[in-house]
């Protein structure tokens, strides 16, 4: 086994994969192909872009994806519904609560059950989900520092991410890829004490993104960066069908929370935040970061009214079993099905099919939010500077699990 | 605007034709097109004051298997002024399926056609850069496929583990 051939190199195998879109030889004068990635940390994971430029005008950006491609849709095609959850997962990989919300939502309405879900188990649902979006915004926010040159705001954010993380380990099991929403329940109730701990966490939060916002978001060098780039006016934002923050940032009041009034999103009060162009133009890429850092407050104001409401009216109990309700055989009528909720990167979609026959999906197909996302990014770059399209990849927010799937 | 006057309004406006057939049972609920009215059916409901289907959330590509013999193109709108849901399918040959693209109208038709290109080998006519977008640009067959099969080794890796 050890001395066998495991891979054929070849000088061309990468020209016959991944073709350049632009040949040296056509270039025009004071023209030249740079590359970016699949390996740079500033592109916030495997992406590669060919990136045509005049000296340091961007005149072409063009990505290469695929290089973290699994095909979850095979997979799915292959797997019962419940054992779906952790492929799932895997998209997203740093807010995978969110998309696992919406993916059991989706088969909890194909099966029709769900309305019976009990209320405890919708307000945990949401708690760990924006628990998680809290997680994935701090990545976001620190590495977009880090991109453009505020390291301090990386460290403070992993410092804080780390106490969510260990907060949903605690209740999971697991880090990052946790398999706890489960179609028709969860897979155990929050452990005896995580209310307590999880408002103390909150207590110490808000000073810190506060903290944040003043040293890094409203700092003169991070505004230079980032204020008047990467404008995205609305009505192209709405045609490259992006969501999320981005759309909020150019100023859109849409999120799906509020739209859709999924789960018990409309017995919660919070604010969406949307872009004013205050450091510069609306829809820059201050925008987008400073609407990402208004959603941290608003997800922290719904963890403390879910707290309550876990520790008041639907408060533990003995008997109460989260999985009581999670079906042992998960077989949905004939139908096609389409499901959206509001991750922290955008609208994350499931579509199904479902012939009525087995247990399987005949077609599940995942719509990511980063897929759509970054398709936008050579819209945005074009005529910038190269030092710009950093400043509009990390502002776009991808995660490249989403981006292959 | 519920259904059935969406449905009534795109037939007094485009005729009575020109939808096939409605799914009720689907969600949103569905309206059946033939392939070649595709891009005079999503520019009406586009651009008509009425309907305003200004986003397009999802494109999604199906293989119905050898036995019906078919392709289906499933498109997902969503208004954003109205909040109107609709989806509309199209179904195709699976010897040589092809359809228009809509790179024209949204332009985040421009990498979903291509992942559906790259997973089922629809044919999109009228794309302006239609090329593989998440596999390998040399790998043969479509995975996706009913009766994909994939090859035994890729660049002496064997691909089946």
């Amino acid at each position: 086994m050890a001395n066998q051939v495991q891979y054929i190199f070849d000088q061309e195998n990468l020209r016959k994969s991944a073709p350049q879109k632009f040949k040296s030889e056509d270039l025009k004068r004071e023209e030249m192909i740079i590359n970016i990635g699949p390996q740079h940390p500033s592109t916030h994971g495997v992406l590669r872009l060919e990136v045509l430029a005049k000296g340091e005008e961007v005149i072409e950006v063009v990505p290469h994806l695929g290089y973290l491609h699994r095909c979850f849709e095979k997979h799915a095609e292959n797997l019962p519904y419940n054992q779906i959850i952790p492929f799932v997962d895997r998209m997203d990989y740093l807010a995978a609560m969110n998309t696992e919300h919406a993916y059991a939502m989706g088969v909890e309405r194909m099966l029709g059950v769900d309305k019976i879900i009990p209320k405890r188990v919708e307000y945990i649902r949401v708690l760990v989900a924006e628990l998680n979006r809290l997680a994935s915004h701090f990545i976001a926010l620190g590495s977009y520092g880090m991109d453009i040159g505020a390291v301090t705001a990386f460290f403070w954010m992993t410092r804080d991410r780390e106490h969510i993380v260990r907060l949903l380990e605690w209740a999971s099991g697991a880090r990052m890829l946790y398999n706890y929403i489960w179609v028709g329940g969860l897979f155990y109730d929050l452990p005896v004490g995580f209310e307590e701990r999880c408002l103390e966490f909150t207590t110490y939060l808000k000073p810190k993104i506060m903290e944040l916002e003043r040293v890094v978001i409203d700092n003169k060098i991070f505004i230079d960066r980032t204020a008047n780039v990467g404008v995205l006016p609305v009505d192209l934002a709405i045609n490259y069908g992006i969501t999320g923050p981005m759309l909020r940032g150019s100023g859109l009041k849409y999120d799906l929370r509020k739209v859709d009034g999924y789960s018990v999103y409309p017995e919660i009060d919070f604010d969406i935040p949307v872009g004013k162009g205050e450091a510069g133009t609306l829809g820059d890429c201050w925008d987008r970061t400073w609407v990402r850092v208004q959603e941290c407050y608003e997800s922290v104001k719904i963890i403390e009214q879910c707290l309550e409401k876990l520790t008041g009216e639907h408060k533990r109990t003995r008997d109460f079993d989260p999985r009581a309700l999670a079906p042992k055989k998960i077989r949905p009528k004939a139908q096609d099905f389409y499901i959206r909720a509001e991750n922290p990167k955008g609208e994350t979609g499931f579509f199904f099919r479902a012939d009525g026959r087995s247990d399987v999906p005949f077609r599940c197909k995942a719509r990511g939010a980063s897929f759509v996302n970054l398709s936008i990014i050579n819209e945005l770059s074009k005529g910038g500077l190269i030092s710009d399209l950093i400043a509009v990849i990390g502002s776009i927010d991808i995660v490249l699990g989403e981006v292959d799937r | 605007m519920n259904f059935e006057q969406i449905v009534a309004h795109i037939k007094t406006s485009l005729g009575e034709e020109i939808i096939l057939s409605t799914d009720e049972n689907a969600s949103p609920k569905a309206i059946i097109i033939k392939a070649e009215n595709l891009v005079e059916v999503m520019d009406f409901l586009q651009k008509d004051n009425q309907l305003y289907f200004d986003s397009l959330s999802c494109i999604t590509g199906l293989d119905n298997g050898s036995e019906a013999n078919t392709m289906e193109m499933v498109y997902n709108l969503y208004s954003i002024p109205f909040d109107h849901h609709l989806m509309i399918k199209v179904e195709l040959s699976r010897e040589k399926p092809a359809i228009d693209s809509l790179c024209g109208l949204w332009k985040t038709a421009d990498w979903q056609e291509r992942e559906v290109y790259d997973m089922y080998g629809i044919h999109i006519n009228n794309h302006p850069d239609l090329r593989r977008i998440l596999m390998p640009a040399d790998w043969d067959g479509f995975p996706l496929r009913k009766d994909y099969q994939e090859q035994e080794y890729y660049r002496g890796i064997k691909v089946e583990y």
